[in-house]
This record gives structure tokens, C-alpha cells and sequence, in this order.
């Protein structure tokens, strides 16, 4: 037996809007579908920017890649605003509880004092890399093309302010809420030769005009070296050396990073089915940034876990590349 | 050792602005090149004051349970066929404009205030600016699913991103702000986020979404409640931008005035069409336009300009002239409207005597005199079964876009017309607002897309005006917009609501 409310039902007159009927025929639409497709501006821009007098406000020039259409970067999560803040709400109360327990029981107490240094000298100056993500992903919301991709990308920008705000607090806690950890933090940043090759990485994709590239050297390539090396093998490390306890403040990114690539992967992958033109523009970008990131990261694999760390982050990266019919 | 406390503004501090360096790789100005172009000096992003303080984690907190309520309210609107709630089927005309005219404007204004959110070299300002971007992108968002369930039951909001790109009314709001997004970073931050956000918003977004709380519209005002603390969040960071610019430097001040006088002409013409909304389209009135703008012009409007004058900073130029305008625009605007009917995409109707009523009691100095005359005319050719649409095409104002429609102020019998020459070639404008604008700037403004010329053009199909609307447009003309009555959205309402 079901229980059975009789509601008095009207017959629409359609199911959704034009342009998403055009797409997906006339059924019921999802939110995200109407979110999303042909939302964007696409013609009688009226005035060239100032700023870029050779492209329109909304143009497809600004990246070398091409797309016979630009909404095929549906986002296998399915974020729309709405989707998008509930996800990260749910995520950051479980991290809220994480950081409580961390310092209402103060762990730190517990973990050695020189793993505590390795983790300012090591993992807290990651806030500035999260920085320039955050800078990256922006630049392709608001010069790339077509809502599909361009929300995406604010959602990851934003992201990276979150995520660097997470690493910033990591700092506060070793350090009491001075700021000296973050201070130390910065410094290695800015002059220590562990992080300089990283640093440079970081201003020169800062400086990169092709929005996609950027994407490609930040989201694809640092991103994927950093969350194996650091959020999986690191982690390992730490955990093994009396710091396990720091797992709990970097869980947020760790599944923040799982849930992402998933997006990364999807992106990485329509553009490569879309044209050979587009795949060899793509393996060109990941042969050079991929050997910059590599040779960046190396002195920071080596001190983090160990002369073997890169090549096995590289290995996974290679395999999400080739999973994306790259470099194969 | 017990942690200290951090109060908000170093923890923002430190989990913000301090993330932030300087480069020693590439030179920090290709990273952010677009600064100096329009002359505004910035001596000192510290000096920036965050508006808000709000870090990730707690916005995700708070977005999530307002968008998890408001979905909770969609839901039952449409489980409950909340649409029969509206007072009558006139209203969701309203919305027609709003969806089509308003809500692609806070996709602009996403994208502009995350060019300008990437753009800026101060993170303070950048976060505030990013934040709004995502603010504006969930506005638009959520205004299309509040009107997702309209779309299923009546005509005219089917199209309304394709409609946007191309319709002549629709170039007004659409212009408006693609002028802001193709100027530098720091006209946009006045254009939109000072005269727009922080001043007319009280003029555009509060009418609509008043409108829809006194007219039965469950979803549309929920929507409002929803976005009011957003809305709070983006007039604090309007007027922190406008502080901080002139704080910096005075040569900062006469460039600053000179984007004030243009945006709040180039704002006041785009609030016609909340002004017409607001006195004709509205079955259930919130207030007239003229007492709109007095309440949250004048008055509040003329206490910002008084605190801004220890910078330097006097009131708009031509606020008299529009002080005059409160009287007229409404009026001129729904006329114009109502005889080209056949070309917009919703309907149009003449005021009941009732409304006259209220007009006349609204606007005693002018609705008698000039506007109440027409609406007879139309009342008696609508009883002889003549009701009349204009077939000519309407000449456009090149900055503002609308037809040449307004009058002189002191003389309403008299079309205002204003012209200049550039290059050899004649450009027209409705008002001298219009025309300085475009004679400070001629080689941008010469770029408009005005959609009456190019539909004289060939630009948009043809060779009629019918093959226009129905081909370029995609307007159902007939079903989607001339006269209410007689329409199928009246015929459906009336069946649904059991009226003979």
C-alpha cells in the first residue's frame, strides 16, 4: 500500500526553456542543465574592451584550442552554484570538526618538534601555490568561453582561496595563532632554494595569456604532481614518522583533490577527442610545463619523502593523462 | 602554551592578505596589466579596507543553508502550482521583463567582477571582487530556476537568453552592461559596483522583487529574501571602492567624477524600464516610480553625495534634469511599449480605469495634462475594435539605445533630439546626459549594435519586420506578446482560475 496526496495536476505548456529543448529534446530539464547551457552572451557585443581591443568581450580566440562547441565540458559533478555550495558546506563541516579536535586536544603536543619544522619549512608554503591557482582559475572564468567550463573554473578558483585558508590554519596551529609559522613560511617561500623552482613555475603560469594553458600547467600538471606527491605521499610519510595526526587537517584538500581531478580528467579529455590538432596543442602544453614542474618539484620530493617520490608521482600523473588519451 | 585569540581582522589577515608576494621571476606587471591605462593612481593596496571578512569556509556555510531553503521553496512553488498564486495573469509580464532583460545582466556582472577579481593587484580587493563574481553567478542561477516553472505555463520566457543577444528593448540593459565590462577594471568597480550596486540597486532589483511579494509571487520574492545579504555584502564593497580611490590619490578624484556622471545617466536611462514596470505592469502597485525615486534617490542618494563631498565629489551632473524625469519616463516608456506591442516579448494592455485612477492621483502635475489624453484615445479605438500598433521602426539613441522616445522636460509636447558629428558621419541622441558620454568617448560608442539599424541593415534577417521577430528574434508573435487580452496566457489563466 501507498499512501497517495491528490494533487491537482496542470499541463504545462512546455517542459523547459528553447535552447535547452534545442539540446536534449523536449522532456523535463535538470537544474544544471538550465543553469548552465547557453547561458553565456554569444554575439552583438556592441563595444571592443578597452583592454583587448583584438577579441570581443565573449570570444573563443582567446585560447588556441578550438571547440565546435563549447558547452561539451559538462562537469561530470554537475556543479551548479547551488550543487556546488552544499558539496563544500557538507565538506568543510567535516573539517570543522577535524581542526576542533586537532586543537581542542591539542595534537600538536604530540607530534615531534622537527616533523612540526618540516611541515612549515614543507607543506605551509603550499598557501602560496593555492594563491596562484586561485589567480589561474579566475583568469580562465572570465576570459574563457561558454558557462560549462567558465563556472567550473570560478567554483576551483574559489576552491584554492579555501584550500589555502586550510594550510594557512595549519600554520596558526603550530604556532599559537602568532603568525610566526606563516611568517617562517613565507620566507621559504620567498628565498629558500627548495621552493624557488616552484615560485618561478607559479609567476610564469601567472603570466600565461592562453586561458586553457594556464588551466592545462596549473589544474592538470602542478596540481597533479602536487596531490601525489604531497596529499598522498607526504601524508604516507607523516603518518609514519609520528605526524599522522596532520592527516586530519589535510583531509579536506586530499578529497577536495579526489572529487576535482574527476573534473580536471573530464576536461582534459573532450578537448582531446575534439580535434588531433587540439591533443597535439595539449601534449605540446603538458611536455613543457610537465618537465618545468619536474624539475621544480624535485628538491621538494626528495626532502619530503625521498629520491623515489617524483617518478611515482609522475607515473600517476602520466596514467590520468593516457586514461584522458593523452600522450599515447 | 595557550593559543592567543585572533580577532577577525588579523585572522583575515593572515589567512588572506598575507598570501600574497611579491615576484622576483616575471615582472608582476604582465601578471596584472591592465592597472594604469585609465590614469587612476593606486599608491597603496594596504590601505585597502576588506568590506567583509569573510573566509571560504564560513561562506560555503552560509550560502549552502540559504540555497538549501530557497530550493525547499522552489520545490513546493512548483509541487503546488504556486504560478496560480499570482494576483492575475498581467503580472508574469513582469517577470518576462525581469528574466529577460535583468537576470543575463548578473551573468555580466559575474564575468565582469571576475576579470576584475583576477585583474586587481591588491588580494584584498581581488578576494572581495571574486566573491561577488560568485555571488552574481548564483543570482542568475537561481533567478532562472525561480522562473523555470513560469516557463512551463506561460509564453514569452522560453527564449529569453536568445532574446537578450538580439531584441531592440532588450539592448538597453544589455549595452548598458557590456560598456561596463569593456572599460578598464577600476571604471567597471564605479560603474557597477558604486553607481549600480550601491546606489541604484534600491531602484532596480528591490522594485522587482517588491513587486513580486505584493502580487502573490511566492518564488520570486523568496528569491529576493535569499539575495538581500549578498546584495548587503556588494554595497559595502561598492563604497569601500569608491573610498579607497579617492583616498589614493587625489588626481584619482576628477576621473572618478567623471565616471559617476556618466553611469548614473547611463543608470538612470536603464531604470525606465523598472519605472514602467513599476506604475503599469504591476497589477498591485509597490509605489509610484516618481515616489521610488525620491525615497532612494533623492533623499538617500543626496546623503551619499553630501558624505562624498570631503573628497571632492559633487552630485551627478543632470541630476536636476532627472529630478524632472520622475514625472514623465514611466509614462512615455509604457506608451511606447503598448503601440509597439507586436514587437515586444510580453504583452501589453491599457490601464484600467482604476489604474488611471491611481496614476492621476500619483503624478497630479503631469498624468492629467499629457499621459491620461493618450490612454483615452487608445480606450475608445480599442472599443471600436482598432487597436493600435505602430509599424514604423523607432530611431535609437546611439548611447543609451532607447528609442528617441523622451521629451523635453520643461516642454512634453517636444521630442528631445541632440546631435554630433564624428568623422564625418551624424550620431543622435535623446538627452545631453547621452551625448556627452558619447562625446568623451566617440570612438567607443560608434561601435553600438543598435538593433533598429541593423535590421535596416539586413543584419537580422528579413526582408519584413515580421520575418525579424519571428526568425532573429524567435518571438511567437501573437502568442507571445501584443495585446493581454485575448492572449493564450489569459485564455489559460481564466481556465485555470474557472473564469467565463
Amino acid at each position: 500500500m501507498t499512501i497517495e496526496i491528490k494533487t491537482s495536476t496542470l499541463e504545462p505548456v512546455r517542459n523547459t526553456f528553447a535552447h535547452i529543448e534545442r539540446r536534449f529534446g523536449d522532456k523535463p530539464a535538470t537544474r544544471y542543465q538550465e543553469a548552465t547551457y547557453d547561458v553565456a552572451s554569444e554575439i552583438n557585443f556592441h563595444y571592443k574592451p578597452l583592454w583587448q581591443p583584438e577579441y570581443e568581450l565573449n570570444d573563443t580566440g582567446r585560447t588556441a584550442i578550438v571547440m565546435e562547441d563549447w558547452y561539451a565540458f559538462k562537469d561530470p559533478r554537475q556543479f551548479y552554484y547551488g550543487s556546488y555550495v552544499q558539496m563544500r558546506a557538507k565538506q568543510q563541516e567535516v573539517a570543522e570538526s577535524n581542526y576542533s579536535f586537532f586543537e581542542k586536544r591539542n595534537l600538536a603536543r604530540l607530534i615531534p618538534d622537527e616533523i612540526q619544522r618540516k611541515v612549515i619549512r614543507l607543506l605551509v608554503p603550499l598557501r602560496h601555490v593555492e594563491q596562484a591557482a586561485n589567480l589561474n582559475n579566475i583568469y580562465g572564468s572570465s576570459l574563457g568561453y561558454g558557462t560549462a567550463i567558465t563556472q567550473a573554473l570560478l567554483y576551483n578558483g574559489m576552491d584554492r582561496l579555501g584550500n589555502a585558508q586550510y594550510l594557512s590554519r595549519i600554520g596558526l596551529i603550530l604556532d599559537s595563532n602568532s603568525g610566526d609559522a606563516l611568517n617562517e613560511a613565507k620566507r621559504y617561500w620567498m628565498d629558500d632554494a627548495i621552493w624557488q623552482g616552484v615560485r618561478s613555475y607559479c609567476e610564469a603560469n601567472i603570466c600565461v595569456e592562453d586561458w586553457f594553458e594556464s588551466f592545462v600547467a596549473q589544474d592538470a600538471i602542478l596540481d597533479g604532481l602536487i596531490y601525489e606527491l604531497v596529499y598522498l605521499q607526504f601524508d604516507q610519510w607523516l603518518a609514519d614518522n609520528g605526524g599522522q595526526d596532520f592527516s586530519m587537517l589535510t583531509e579536506f584538500i586530499q578529497n577536495w583533490n579526489k572529487d576535482t581531478n574527476r573534473w580536471v580528467d573530464a576536461v582534459m579529455k573532450i578537448s582531446a577527442a575534439e580535434s588531433d590538432a587540439n591533443k597535439q596543442l595539449l601534449e605540446q602544453w603538458i611536455g613543457t610545463w610537465k618537465a618545468k614542474a619536474l624539475e621544480a618539484l624535485a628538491p621538494l620530493a626528495e626532502e619530503m619523502v625521498g629520491p623515489e617520490a617524483l617518478a611515482i608521482a609522475e607515473n600517476a600523473l602520466v596514467k590520468r593523462l593516457n586514461k584522458a588519451g593523452l600522450l599515447k | 602554551m595557550a593559543a592567543k585569540k585572533l580577532n577577525i581582522k588579523d585572522k583575515y589577515r593572515l589567512l588572506t592578505r598575507d598570501l600574497d608576494w611579491d615576484f622576483s621571476y616575471e615582472d608582476r606587471k604582465q601578471a596584472f596589466p591592465y592597472e594604469e591605462f585609465e590614469g587612476i593612481k593606486i599608491t597603496d593596496w594596504n590601505k585597502w579596507e576588506d568590506p567583509f571578512r569573510l573566509t571560504m569556509d564560513s561562506y560555503w556555510k552560509y550560502q549552502a543553508e540559504k540555497e538549501k531553503k530557497l530550493y525547499a521553496i522552489f520545490d513546493a512553488f512548483s509541487q503546488n502550482n504556486g504560478h496560480l498564486n499570482v494576483v492575475d495573469s498581467r503580472y508574469v509580464n513582469a517577470l518576462k521583463l525581469f528574466l529577460t532583460g535583468v537576470s543575463p545582466l548578473e551573468y555580466q556582472a559575474y564575468q565582469g567582477f571576475a576579470h576584475v577579481g583576477r585583474q586587481f593587484g591588491g588580494v584584498g580587493a581581488r578576494v572581495a571582487c571574486q566573491m561577488q563574481s560568485l555571488d552574481e553567478l548564483r543570482h542568475v542561477q537561481t533567478q532562472i530556476h525561480a522562473m523555470s516553472h513560469y516557463n512551463k505555463f506561460f509564453d514569452g520566457f522560453q527564449e529569453f537568453s536568445h532574446m537578450h543577444d538580439r531584441v531592440w528593448y532588450l539592448s538597453v540593459p544589455r549595452s548598458f552592461f557590456c560598456d561596463a565590462r569593456s572599460a578598464g577594471p577600476f571604471e567597471f568597480m564605479v560603474a557597477i559596483g558604486f553607481s549600480f550596486e550601491y546606489v541604484l540597486t534600491n531602484l532596480l532589483f528591490v522594485p522587482f522583487m517588491s513587486g513580486a511579494a505584493h502580487n502573490g509571487d511566492m518564488a520570486t520574492v523568496t528569491f529576493g529574501f535569499s539575495a538581500q545579504s549578498d546584495e548587503a555584502r556588494h554595497m559595502t564593497l561598492g563604497l569601500e571602492v569608491i573610498k579607497f580611490l579617492l583616498e589614493q590619490h587625489e588626481d584619482n578624484v576628477p576621473i572618478v567624477q567623471k565616471w559617476i556622471d556618466k553611469w548614473f545617466w547611463r543608470g538612470t536611462r536603464l531604470l525606465t524600464i523598472v519605472a514602467m514596470m513599476m506604475d503599469y505592469m504591476l497589477p498591485n502597485k509597490v509605489m509610484s516610480w516618481k515616489e521610488a525615486w525620491e525615497v532612494y534617490f533623492e533623499e538617500a542618494g543626496g546623503a551619499l553625495f553630501k558624505d562624498l563631498a570631503r573628497y571632492g565629489i559633487r552630485m551627478p551632473k543632470y541630476a536636476e534634469t532627472i529630478e524632472k524625469e520622475k514625472e514623465h519616463i514611466s509614462h512615455q516608456a509604457w506608451w511606447t511599449f503598448y503601440t509597439h506591442g507586436h514587437a515586444a516579448g510580453f504583452h501589453t494592455w491599457i490601464p484600467s480605469d482604476k489604474e488611471l485612477d491611481w496614476l492621476s492621483a500619483q503624478y497630479p502635475d503631469t498624468f492629467d495634462k499629457y499621459y491620461r489624453p493618450l490612454w483615452e484615445l487608445a480606450k475608445e479605438q480599442e472599443a471600436k475594435g482598432e487597436r493600435f500598433y505602430t509599424s514604423g521602426l523607432p530611431q535609437l539613441c546611439q548611447t543609451c539605445q532607447i528609442p528617441m522616445l523622451f521629451t523635453e522636460m520643461d516642454n512634453p509636447n517636444q521630442n528631445s533630439m541632440r546631435d554630433s558629428v564624428f568623422e564625418d558621419e551624424r550620431y543622435h541622441f535623446c538627452s545631453d546626459g547621452c551625448k556627452d558620454i558619447f562625446d568623451e568617448e566617440p570612438e567607443k560608442y560608434v561601435q553600438s549594435w543598435l538593433p533598429v539599424h541593423q535590421i535596416f541593415q539586413g543584419n537580422c534577417g528579413g526582408p519584413g519586420v515580421e520575418d525579424v521577430l519571428s526568425d532573429y528574434y524567435k518571438m511567437n508573435v501573437g502568442v507571445d506578446n501584443m495585446d493581454i487580452k485575448g492572449s493564450p496566457d489569459e485564455k489559460r489563466w481564466n481556465e485555470w482560475k474557472g473564469i467565463a
